[in-house]
Formats: structure tokens, C-alpha cells, sequence
């Protein structure tokens, strides 16, 4: 199972976290902190995170911020910078991301992405906003990646966030062990859970995984009575012809579903795939129209009471 | 907008600035006769005497509301008794790119012909800049600091409810009373009493008669008027101004009419700063607005069209044309009457009446440069109240700005104000909290605390004018700690602000002395009840100001030092101050450092914020509690109007990577883009400076369209508001603009 890998070592007490949000505002109620946790099960073509999807620390390279100093060259234990024409180049098979370039490139022209923080750490973040959540009935979110990729870790943060009075949002993919989702229910006040694809053979195409085990959880959350919103990506050409309707239907039959949000796929991501030296598979997707969205709210409004556009 | 705003909003929007000189000849022509002859105060009222007798008066087309400053619309005086412009002042003025009024020839021929010859030497400003000592020039030309009465009077104040419970018939009646009560055997004033009680009775005089004048102008129109529905409203503005401001206002039109004289009359006898300001408008309106609809005279669409009426015409008086360093620190055509809404009622239960939201309706439409417009928000206060003002916010023209009206108090309390008083009072100008009506809150002028840090990194000189200004503090090179460098700066800002308060002791007794204003001295308690002019003391309380500006970019500067200088030793004091004086020439390795290695204000990060708290306590324990002449005390706020931007003119490099001349930070906001971890952190670091200790801080978001394009969006940030207040934030403001309209606006300018 994908979610054992987070059982050894130190990671019960220390988690990789790629991203903190304050006044994150679309991940559930009030003001909120989202917490990005690294490494996902998936690999979604339209993955906006691409940061998120390895376990381990990354480095991204903000090319027009870098002044070619060479500081990160003398500093590498490993000699796996070099220059050239167009800045600095990495040779991978050689990086170990132990991040000394990072520190000492003064334009933050090369970034860490994948921090260690132990428990404490990351919950004095997170604390730091509690003005924000008690004023707007707002908390944490955690996401990702996929937050249950690091399943100790996660345990641990929701149940001392909640011994702490926050309220605590899991943003999940569902492709995990059904034992692993019920094992930190408790501690969850409410899932966003993402749908991408009905059809299990197009589910395994475009995100690398079956969606069998993901559908299956949806529906042991919905027997728990869980608080559930279902979040999915309109990625056109993918998932926005007759799989809206399946999805509709899918859910129509769930009774704990409060709310669907739909969530227009964008190009914001293309400049993250440009630092991490990806290729982006997408690039000539439009960003569906308003009017489209509002034609797939509408097919969804027949199945789901509450359906909105974004966040 | 009804068809009649619809066409008033749009000329007062297009008509241009100019200037008219016939306030100026008036002046000089009374000065002629009188001087010498009577009082200083009795000389001042009998100048306004004759303004309000004299000047020309114009009832506009279609509008309800009537009175101008000037000849017509945005045709503005000049107050050649506080600065005397030189024809190559008019010269700029008239073809200055921002901030301009057209000068007409026959214009440029009076100042040089009738003005200048009386006044060259007579003006405040030429009295102030003969009395100032050498050490305060050189500050000044340093921009070390600025001085906010060298060409505008001391003014700053608002109206509170009095002058909708009297008239001046009745404060007539007070003044007379208190003349007679006059101890010419004991009281060593007694001649000073009656002298200012005796011009005060000239002023009330006089702005009935302005009244009068525009009731019987109107009545003239309305004879000759053919459309039968303007002839009527021109009888009932004849019937208006005949009752008001001569007696107490006896429904909502007239309370409207008898501000708008009280207005005036306040902005023709002096130049005063901020203008005038009727403060809690809804408070003051409301028992009139509520009669009034309960006896069937008034609809909600009829109060709403007069207060858009009285919107327009606050529009239509620029702030008068200001020039030299002035402008600089307020470059901009609003003359700060800021209108306070919601809030507290004297009794401290929630202020907030139908009357508040009309309001919200009429900011919301009107969209004009003048007045500005915010909202007093107190815990009392409904959730509704707020979201309706943040749906305006988020339409992103900036207004209304929000204020803590519970800290708003809770300032006023620290300063020995009474609670009625303080629950009473607002904010005022950009965000100056203020007793309103019987408080004299004179801001004297901008403090350049980044300029001080330069000058104490380079032992006493100004680099950029290789002046020494500052004392000897020692080699920064030599100092050991960071705390050695921090109480060289300390001694730096002692010797810097006494220059300032040396200078300001005198500029205060030459407007006591030379320039008493007994017209706006009527309406602010307790100067007729002391005989004492405003600009003497006479106010109930009397506070002075001096305003830091620069507190983010002080703080990353000092941060830096403490950082990379003596914490991680990233850099030698030497290196840094080589860098600093060469602007970063060659050094950009060096500054990217500074800007992105360094913690900085606005993170929410306790070693840059406790730094901004050593900065705001060194300042406050320099400048509050000292005495002013006038019987009262200083005090600091944390506001820049547009004087972070003239300051940072004129400071080099600093050591947070700042270029030299660029702008500073602005109020207590974060330096531009060094906050990086969104609005939370931003407020949590804004928060921890003690707001209750000021007298107002100004903190301006930048937040992107996105963040509220829908009614969820709206909701959470009234919660963020909430949450700043919680913590005591004083005033927090949104620009609601996406980058891409940044970039080309910054493109364009």
C-alpha cells in the first residue's frame, strides 16, 4: 500500500511540507491555512501542484531572477551546477536537493520546495492565524499532493490541531487504504474530495491510477456520515463530455454530499513546470469559458443540491 | 443617481481648477483700512466681515444646496495672510503637470500690482522663514522633516452636533454672556477676552448675512425662473438660507445647508489643513431625517438626492493650490474632509441607523474625489453594516476606508479625553483621531525617521548634501553591538525632533499672535466659554502632532543591520556603508542579499516586528507627552499622505536594499513587496505596534480583484477586518486592483 512508505524513520514526527497558505480562502470555511504536504499517488496530466507529486525536496529555478553569480557553482558538494548560455544549468543524476544553493543564492533565483518540519513546528504556523480562524469560523486545511501520502505524519498534525480547537479540512485524492481514511476520520471536520473521471479505464490514463479503490472510499465516507465536498476539475477535452452526467448520478445516490465545486481548469501552473524543468502536457487546452461552466453546473444541479464555481 | 446628480456630478467633474484672486483683494483692501487700528482679532473677523459681504455668491443650476468658496465652482481663493505666491509660483502653478489651476493674466497682474507688495514680507510664511533658526533651515532643506503651517493654517478639526442645535443667533447669546461676565478688576486676560469674544460676534454676524445674501439671490432667480418647478425649489432655497445658519436648523435640508455655511465660512477665513469636515453625518442627521419621513416632508429618495448634493459640492473646492515642499508631502487636489459613518452614540450603544446605509448608497454612487468617506466600526456595530461597506470596497475605487471605533475611543481615553467626548469623536483628514467639535488636533508635520537612520550611519551628515546636520554619534564601523548603533540613532532622533518642537513653539505664537481665526473659534468648545481664540489654546483639548513616516523601511533597514551585520555576519559595517553610498553601484550581489535574505516587516516574523516595536517606542517615548505653548501635548501618528514618496526623494540608499530617492514605505505598511505571505501576516505584523498609543496609523492593502469577486469573498474579508480590529488596529484600507492595472498605471505616471 502507497501509504505504509510514510511509516518509517522519523517521519512520524517530521513531515515534508511544500507550501503554507494563510487567508487561504477557497479551501473550505472562513479564513484558513492551507498546508501543502509532498508526494501524491497520482499523476494528473493537468496537475496544477507539480511540485507536490515527488516525496522528496525539489529545487526550483526562477530563471529570470538569476544573475549569474555562480555562488550556488562553488557552493555544490556535488558539482552538479554548471553555466551556460541561458543561466545555470543542473545536472540531475548528480543533485542530491540538499538545498545549499538555495541558501546562498541571494536573488531566491534557486528555491527549496519540500521543507522538514517536525509537529511543533509546523503547528506554530498554523497557530499563528487562530485570530483569523475564530473570527471567520475558519481552520486548516491540508493538502497537497496528497496529505494521506504521509499518513503518520498527517494523523499526528490533525489530532493535535484539533486537541488545539481547529477546525481541520482534508483536502484527498481517495487513493488510499480505506483503513488509513477511516483510521484519521475522526479528526476531520470536513473532506473535500476530489473526483476526476467515471470511467476507470480514461481514470487510469490521465492520472496514472484506478479509480476503484477512490469511488469505493467515497462511498465508506458517505456511510460514516461524513461532512463531504466533492471537488472537480473541468479539465475540457478530459472529463467534461459524458462524464459529468455519470459523475451526477454517481453522486445523486450519496447522502452525505454537501456541496460540489467545480473547478475551471487554468494555466496558472504552466511557469511552475518551466522551474522545475517539466514538460507541460496541456499546453494547448483552452480554460473552459464561463458560460461552459455554468452549462456543466447546471447538469450537476439536477443530481446535487448545492453546486458552485470555484473554491 | 437621479438625472439632476447625473449632470451636477458629471460638471463638477469636468469642471478645471483655477484660481480667483478676489478673496486675496478683499483681504488686502481690509488689512488697509483696519490695521493698526484695532485688534489682531477683531482685524481678522472684520476680514471676514467683509468676505462674506462682499464675495461673489452663485446658486448653481439645478442645485439644492448652495454656497461656493470661490466665485463659481472650483475657482479658488488664495490667503495671501499665510503665503504670499511669487508670480513664478503662479507661473508653476498654473502649468505644473499634476496638480494644477489655470492663472489668468488678469490674475498674474493683481498678485504683482496689489498682493505682493502687502504681503511680501507680512505672510506667516515670511514671518516663519525669517524667525527659523539656521539648524532648522538646514533640517528643512535635509528633509529632515516637513512644516505643515508654513502655507496652511493650523485647522484641523471637525463639527460636532452643536450647530445643529443652534443657531448663531443663540451662539450669539453665549458670546454675549460671556462678555459680560468678563473680571476687568482680575482677570490679567480680560482685554484679550473681549477682544476675541467681540470679534467672534462680528464673525456670527457675518455668516447670516452670507445666508441672507444667497436667500435673496434666490428669491431673484426665482422671479425670473419660467420653469415652474425651479421657481419652486428656488423659494425654498430662499427659505432655507433665511432660517439657517441664523437659527437651528428644523429639518434635514436645513441641517444640510446650515453645515455647508458653517463650511464655508470655516475655509474662507483661514486656509486651514484638512479643510472642514462634518464628521459623524449620520448621527447629526438622523433625528432630522427620521422627523421628517415620519411627518411625511421627506422620502428616502429626496434625502438621498440633497446629501448627493452635498457630496457635489464638497468636490467643487479643491484643497487651494500649495507649492514647495507642501505639495510634495500632499500632492493631490482632496482637501481631507473625510466623512465619518457608524460608529458609537454618546451613550455607547451602536451608532449604525438607517441613515448609515443611505449614506453607504450615496459613497457608493458618487465616487468622487472629495469628501472622502469611511466607516467608524465598533464590536457594537452590525455584521450587515460592515459587508455592505466591504461590497463598496470591493468594487476598488478605495473608499471607505475603515476605522476601529472602539480604539478609536480607547485612543481618545489614553489622551484624557472624557468617554462622552471620546465616544463623540472620530477620525478625521487621512486617519486623525480627533474630539470632535472641542479639540484643536494640529498635526505640525512629517518626520523623516529613515532620513535619521541615514544620517546616523554617516555620524551626523547628510550624505546627500554633505551637510552635518545631525550630532557626532561616533563611526557606525566602530560600533560593537547592534544596540550601540540603535542608541546612536535614538540620541540622533532626540536632537532632530527638539529642532522641530523649537521651531514649532514659534510658529504656533505667531498664529496665536497674528493670525487668530474667531469664526471657526465660535463652533469648537470651549473657546467662547474661554474667551480664547482656536488657534490660542481655547479649545477644550489641544494636542499637537508630529506624524512618523517610513516606520516599514526604517524597520527592514535596522533588520538588516542587525542581520547581516552583527548577528550572521554576512557583511561588515564597512562593506555595507561602501555599498550604501555608491547606491548599490556594482553591488547588486549585496543587495539581493538585503532585499531576499533578510527579515522583514510585514511577515508576521517576531524578529523584524519586535524591531518595528524598538523603532515605534523610541519614537513615541521622544515626541509623546512633551508641552505644546498652547496648554496641550504631543502626541505622534503614523501617516504619510503622499510624504513617504517626497522623503524617500531625498534619502540615499538605505540598508534594506532600497535605492537611493526611491520612495519609502507608506504609513505602517509593509516596504512595497516585502510582505510575502499575504494579508494575515501583514495585519498580525501591523498589530503588534501599540495603535492605542497614536493618534492614528494608516495601513493600506493591496488586495487583488479575486480575492472578492463574490459575496464569500466579501464575507471573509469583513472578517479580516474584524480580526485587525480585534487586536486593536486602528484603520485599515483596501486598493482592490489586479497587478496588471498596477503596472500600467505605474507605466503612464
Amino acid at each position: 500500500m502507497y501509504l505504509r512508505i510514510a511509516g518509517g524513520g522519523d517521519s512520524l514526527k517530521k513531515g515534508i511540507v511544500f507550501n503554507i497558505q494563510r487567508y487561504s480562502i477557497h479551501d473550505g470555511p472562513g479564513i484558513r491555512t492551507t498546508v501543502f504536504l509532498k508526494g501524491c499517488p497520482l499523476n494528473c496530466l493537468w496537475c496544477h501542484n507539480p511540485e507536490s507529486k515527488r516525496k522528496s525536496r525539489e529545487i526550483f529555478f526562477y530563471k529570470n531572477r538569476c544573475l549569474k553569480c555562480g555562488m550556488c557553482i562553488a557552493i555544490c558538494p556535488q558539482n552538479a551546477l554548471s553555466i551556460e548560455n541561458n543561466g545555470i544549468k543542473t545536472d540531475n543524476k548528480k543533485c542530491i536537493f540538499c538545498g545549499r544553493c538555495a541558501a546562498v543564492c541571494n536573488t531566491n533565483a534557486r528555491e527549496i520546495v519540500g521543507v522538514e518540519m517536525t509537529d511543533d513546528e509546523l503547528m506554530k504556523e498554523i497557530k499563528k492565524d487562530c485570530i483569523f480562524y475564530e473570527e471567520s469560523g475558519g481552520g486548516v486545511t491540508f493538502s497537497g499532493g496528497e496529505p494521506l501520502y504521509q499518513y503518520e505524519f498527517l494523523k499526528l498534525m490533525l489530532k493535535r490541531c484539533k486537541l488545539a480547537g481547529i477546525h481541520t479540512v482534508l483536502d484527498t485524492c481517495g487513493f488510499v487504504s480505506e483503513e488509513a481514511l477511516i483510521g484519521i476520520s475522526d479528526y476531520v471536520d470536513l473532506f473535500l474530495y476530489d473526483i476526476k473521471l467515471m470511467d476507470d479505464d480514461k481514470h487510469k490514463k490521465y492520472t496514472g491510477v484506478s479509480n476503484v479503490l477512490i469511488l469505493n472510499n467515497l462511498n465508506k465516507l458517505d456511510e460514516l456520515q461524513k461532512k463531504i465536498f466533492i471537488r472537480i476539475p473541468i479539465i475540457p477535452g478530459i472529463n467534461d463530455d459524458e462524464n459529468i452526467e455519470m459523475t451526477g448520478k454517481f453522486l445523486n445516490k450519496l447522502k452525505s454530499i454537501e456541496k460540489v465545486c467545480l473547478l475551471p481548469y487554468h494555466k496558472i501552473a504552466l511557469d511552475k513546470y518551466k522551474r522545475l524543468n517539466l514538460d507541460y502536457n496541456l499546453a494547448d487546452t483552452e480554460e473552459p469559458t464561463e458560460e461552459k461552466m455554468e452549462q456543466i453546473a447546471a447538469v450537476f444541479k439536477q443530481y446535487v443540491k448545492d453546486v458552485v464555481i470555484g473554491g | 443617481m437621479n438625472e439632476r446628480i447625473k449632470i451636477l456630478r458629471q460638471k463638477s467633474l469636468d469642471e478645471i481648477p483655477c484660481i480667483s484672486l478676489e478673496r486675496a483683494e478683499i483681504v488686502t483692501e481690509t488689512y488697509q483700512k483696519y490695521e493698526g487700528t484695532v485688534s489682531i482679532p477683531v482685524l481678522r473677523a472684520l476680514v471676514f466681515k467683509e468676505l462674506m459681504e462682499k464675495k461673489t455668491i452663485c446658486i448653481n443650476e439645478g442645485e439644492l444646496i448652495v454656497g461656493e468658496r470661490g466665485p463659481s465652482p472650483k475657482s479658488t481663493p488664495t490667503y495671501p495672510e499665510l503665503c504670499c505666491h511669487t508670480l513664478e509660483d503662479l507661473e508653476i502653478i498654473n502649468s505644473r503637470e499634476k496638480i494644477s489651476f489655470k492663472v489668468h493674466d488678469k490674475e498674474r497682474k493683481i498678485q504683482a500690482e496689489k498682493i505682493i507688495p502687502y504681503w511680501e514680507k507680512r505672510a506667516i510664511r515670511s514671518k516663519i522663514f525669517k524667525e527659523m533658526s539656521r539648524e532648522w533651515k538646514e533640517c528643512y532643506e535635509s528633509g529632515v522633516f516637513t512644516e505643515f503651517m508654513e502655507q496652511r493654517a493650523p485647522g484641523h478639526t471637525v463639527a460636532d452636533d452643536k450647530i445643529y442645535k443652534k443657531g448663531f443667533l443663540d451662539f450669539k447669546k453665549d458670546i454675549e454672556q460671556e462678555l459680560e461676565k468678563i473680571d476687568y478688576l482680575n482677570d490679567i486676560d480680560a482685554y484679550d477676552k473681549k477682544e476675541e469674544l467681540n470679534a467672534m460676534l462680528i464673525c456670527a454676524d457675518a455668516i447670516i448675512k452670507f445666508a441672507q445674501r444667497h436667500s435673496e439671490l434666490a428669491k431673484e432667480m426665482a422671479k425670473l425662473e419660467k420653469d415652474e418647478k425651479r421657481k419652486a425649489e428656488l423659494f425654498r432655497i430662499a427659505e432655507v438660507c433665511e432660517n439657517v445658519p441664523a437659527n437651528a436648523p428644523r429639518n434635514f435640508w436645513e441641517a444640510l445647508q446650515a453645515y455647508w455655511f458653517v463650511h464655508l465660512g470655516v475655509i474662507t477665513e483661514l486656509n486651514t489643513w484638512d479643510s472642514f469636515c462634518p464628521g459623524r453625518l449620520d448621527q447629526h442627521l438622523y433625528s432630522f431625517y427620521k422627523n421628517d419621513i415620519e411627518n411625511g416632508i421627506l422620502t428616502e429618495d429626496e434625502a438621498k438626492e440633497l446629501l448627493e448634493l452635498f457630496w457635489i459640492k464638497f468636490n467643487n473646492q479643491p484643497a487651494p493650490p500649495k507649492v514647495g515642499v507642501t505639495l510634495k508631502e500632499s500632492g493631490t487636489y482632496t482637501d481631507f474632509c473625510n466623512i465619518n459613518n457608524g460608529g458609537l452614540k454618546i451613550d455607547g450603544s451602536d451608532g449604525v441607523n438607517e441613515l448609515s446605509y443611505l449614506i453607504l448608497d450615496v459613497i457608493d454612487e458618487m465616487r468622487l474625489l472629495q469628501p472622502s468617506s469611511n466607516i467608524q466600526l465598533s464590536r457594537k456595530n452590525p455584521d450587515k453594516f460592515l459587508k455592505k461597506a466591504c461590497e463598496i470596497i470591493s468594487k476598488g475605487w478605495g473608499q471607505p476606508s475603515v476605522f476601529n471605533a472602539d480604539s478609536v475611543v480607547e485612543e481618545l481615553l489614553r489622551q484624557g479625553k472624557s468617554i462622552e467626548d471620546a465616544r463623540c469623536g472620530g477620525t478625521s483628514g487621512c486617519v486623525e483621531t480627533g474630539a470632535f467639535g472641542k479639540e484643536a488636533y494640529i498635526l505640525t508635520g512629517y518626520i523623516n525617521l529613515v532620513k535619521i537612520l541615514e544620517i546616523t550611519l554617516n555620524n551626523g551628515v547628510d550624505p546627500r548634501r554633505g551637510v552635518k546636520i545631525g550630532i557626532e554619534t561616533g563611526d557606525p564601523r566602530n560600533f560593537k553591538t547592534f544596540e550601540e548603533l540603535f542608541n546612536a540613532y535614538k540620541k540622533q532622533l532626540h536632537h532632530f525632533i527638539d529642532i522641530k518642537i523649537k521651531g514649532n513653539n514659534i510658529i504656533e505664537k505667531l498664529y496665536s499672535k497674528y493670525m487668530p481665526s474667531p469664526f471657526l473659534s465660535i463652533i469648537i468648545s470651549d473657546c467662547i466659554k474661554n474667551g480664547k481664540d482656536y488657534n490660542s489654546g481655547g479649545a477644550r483639548y489641544n494636542t499637537n502632532y508630529i506624524q512618523g513616516v517610513g516606520i516599514g523601511t526604517l524597520t527592514d533597514s535596522l533588520s538588516s543591520i542587525k542581520y547581516h551585520v552583527y548577528d550572521n555576519k554576512n557583511i561588515s559595517m564597512d562593506e555595507l556603508l561602501d555599498a550604501l553610498a555608491c547606491n548599490f553601484e556594482g553591488k547588486e550581489i549585496i543587495r539581493q542579499m538585503l532585499l531576499n535574505k533578510t527579515p522583514k516587516y510585514g511577515n508576521d516574523n517576531d524578529y523584524a516586528d519586535n524591531i518595528m516595536q524598538d523603532a515605534f517606542n523610541a519614537y513615541f517615548n521622544e515626541v509623546n507627552g512633551r508641552k505644546t505653548i498652547r496648554g496641550g501635548v504631543y502626541r505622534i501618528n503614523m501617516l504619510p499622505t503622499t510624504c513617504h514618496v517626497y522623503f524617500g526623494s531625498v534619502t540615499g540608499a538605505t540598508p534594506d536594499g532600497r535605492k537611493a530617492w526611491q520612495p519609502q514605505s507608506e504609513g505602517i505598511s509593509p516596504v512595497q513587496g516585502a510582505d510575502r505571505l499575504g494579508p494575515t501576516s501583514v495585519i498580525k505584523s501591523a498589530a503588534k505596534m501599540d495603535h492605542i498609543r497614536t493618534g492614528g496609523t494608516l495601513l493600506n492593502q493591496k488586495f487583488s480583484p479575486e480575492l472578492v469577486k463574490n459575496g464569500e469573498g466579501i464575507e471573509k474579508l469583513a472578517h479580516l477586518i474584524r480580526a485587525y480590529f480585534k487586536m486593536d488596529g486602528h484603520h485599515i484600507q483596501f486598493n482592490v486592483v489586479n497587478a496588471q492595472t498596477l503596472k500600467k498605471a505605474q507605466k503612464k505616471s
